[in-house]
């Protein structure tokens, strides 16, 4: 028996062979967490087992430990406006409309309106100072750093919180976990923030996550991330989830994965993240390749991200074709699996435009064998998040 | 009845001139949840070596070989219904095909279950 093909773990940088450990390196692995490589740093791929972890999440709360991912913050000697104003030249959102301590998801463009990164940006003031929180990718956060470097102005300050750890707390139940440690959070609706603090320690908390369910993202100073886990896991609903689980999730969830279903050759209006173009930046055109993406916003991409369910149980993954009827290769798919919540397999792939509309049948061809495939409308399964009113 | 490993993970029950295949505990536990099987038809020629069956976890998608040369006279049609089966009980309920054996010398390079275990042990 050999693998055929592999998890997409073998995501470190090039020229990155070091492999960092996280914070809570000794904890996953006192849990049973099954290590591997992972954007650069040992991360657990499974506790009990992908599905069971899976499943967890959609019906309680699972605990992910993300501080692989890139915590950056901006701030300006002289205010934030000439920050935002910079950084609107490689964000096509609305940066300088966002209210105070609201989350906005954005891209990361390169000159052609390719997409170098996607990322969460949150306008913050901590300690009277006006600042810009942001997180980026892991596998890409140091190229991120020394690309937004080349645009910030010189009176601004990027500062990458390496110190701090991310965990986050995802799950319909996740809400009543977290609410009965850090009172308060029951408060925030999704994509708001604030700070809180639990036994003095200082926590920044967004209601947001990546997997399709309410919860919340979890800022914490490194030396405090395992003895909060810890309580986190002493609650009855939480239990700690891997990264098997995390594609899983977001895969359902219809949710892009960088490197896999983002990447510099695509962009904003190919991957269908035209919502990530704020109407007042559209207006304007004023961000890198902007003539290129509204000409195709306007007149449709050549090929677009599409999700597809897969006929029978065998998962179609990343790096199989999609081929014509006379098996000339039209698209290609870029995540794909068995999709525990479903009990099928799903993928997403990136197809011609005439073939982009749901319900159109395509075939996909995988290791010599070929797959019926139908193009599905997104999320597969329905987002759960929590706009609107406290608990 | 005797049973051999190979260093694939497979292994093989021989008894008389079939024997049956399937891949070991500890082969499952590596891969996790199993979701599919494409195990091989009745009456396919196989060389030792060649793959003869698929299976995929939720992560990831492994092959699994021939561990003797022969013919298949049977593949577990359960496993496309029940692929769990690999997880629950991989060296019973869970097992891929059955294959008559053309050469039994082939049997000599494999292991036997103290040997693998003790293999198993190293990885």
């Amino acid at each position: 028996m050999s693998d055929a093909t592999d998890l997409n773990v073998e995501d470190a940088p090039e020229g990155q062979d070091i492999i960092q450990t996280l914070p809570l390196d000794a904890w996953h692995r006192a849990r049973g967490g099954r290590m591997v490589p992972f954007a650069g740093y040992e991360m657990p791929v499974q506790y009990e087992g992908i599905m069971a972890e899976h499943l967890w999440t959609r019906e309680s709360a699972g605990l992910f430990d993300v501080s692989h991912m890139g915590q950056v913050v901006f701030t300006g000697d002289n205010g934030l406006a000439p920050v935002i104003a910079a950084l609107e030249k490689v964000l096509p959102g609305d940066i300088a409309g966002l209210g105070d301590r609201k989350n906005r998801y954005s891209l990361l463009l390169n000159e052609e309106g390719g997409i170098l990164d996607d990322l969460m940006v949150t306008k913050r003031t901590l300690d009277g100072a006006e600042e810009l929180y942001m997180v980026v990718n892991g596998a890409t956060k140091y190229d991120d750093i020394a690309y937004l470097l080349d645009f910030i102005p010189d009176d601004a300050t990027l500062n990458l919180l390496d110190e701090q750890a991310l965990l986050a707390l995802q799950g319909p139940k996740a809400v009543d976990a977290l609410s009965r440690i850090v009172p308060g959070v029951e408060a925030l609706v999704f994509m708001t923030a604030a700070d809180f603090s639990w036994n003095d320690v200082p926590l920044w908390i967004s209601r947001s996550g990546y997997t399709g369910e309410d919860g919340y993202e979890i800022s914490i100073p490194a030396e405090h991330a395992a003895a909060f886990a810890d309580l986190l896991c002493e609650q009855a609903e939480v239990k700690p989830i891997g990264l098997g689980a995390r594609d899983s999730l977001r895969l359902e969830a219809g949710l892009p994965l960088y490197g896999h279903d983002l990447d510099p050759e695509t962009t904003p209006v190919m991957a269908d993240l035209g919502f990530a173009l704020a109407k007042k930046r559209r207006e304007a055109a004023d961000f890198l390749g902007a003539e290129r993406i509204l000409a195709e916003r306007e007149n449709g991409p050549a090929v677009k991200r599409v999700g597809l369910t897969v006929a029978g149980r065998q998962p179609v993954r990343e790096g199989a074709s999609v081929v014509a009827e006379d098996g000339s290769v039209i698209g290609r798919v870029t995540s794909g699996g068995f999709a525990p919540s479903m009990g099928a397999p799903i993928a997403m792939a990136y197809v011609p435009t005439e073939l982009a509309t749901p319900g159109t049948v395509l075939k996909l061809l995988q290791r010599g064998k070929t797959h019926d495939a139908t193009v599905t409308a997104m999320p597969f399964v329905p987002h759960r998040y929590v706009r609107s009113g406290a608990k | 009845m005797s049973r051999y490993f190979t260093e694939d993970h497979e292994w093989i029950d021989v008894d008389g001139d079939v024997a049956t295949v399937g891949i070991s505990d500890y082969a499952q536990g590596a891969l996790g949840d199993i979701v599919f099987v494409d195990v091989p038809e009745e009456g396919r020629a196989l060389s030792k070596g060649d793959e003869a069956a698929v299976v995929e976890s939720v992560k990831a998608a492994s092959d699994v070989y021939a561990p003797v040369s022969g013919t298949v006279v049977e593949g577990n049609a359960q496993l496309s219904d029940e692929p769990g089966l690999v997880n629950t009980d991989p060296e019973g309920e869970g097992w891929f095909f059955k294959i008559t054996l053309s050469d039994a010398s082939e049997l000599d390079g494999l292991m036997d279950e103290t040997a693998y275990a003790a293999f198993v042990a190293k990885l």
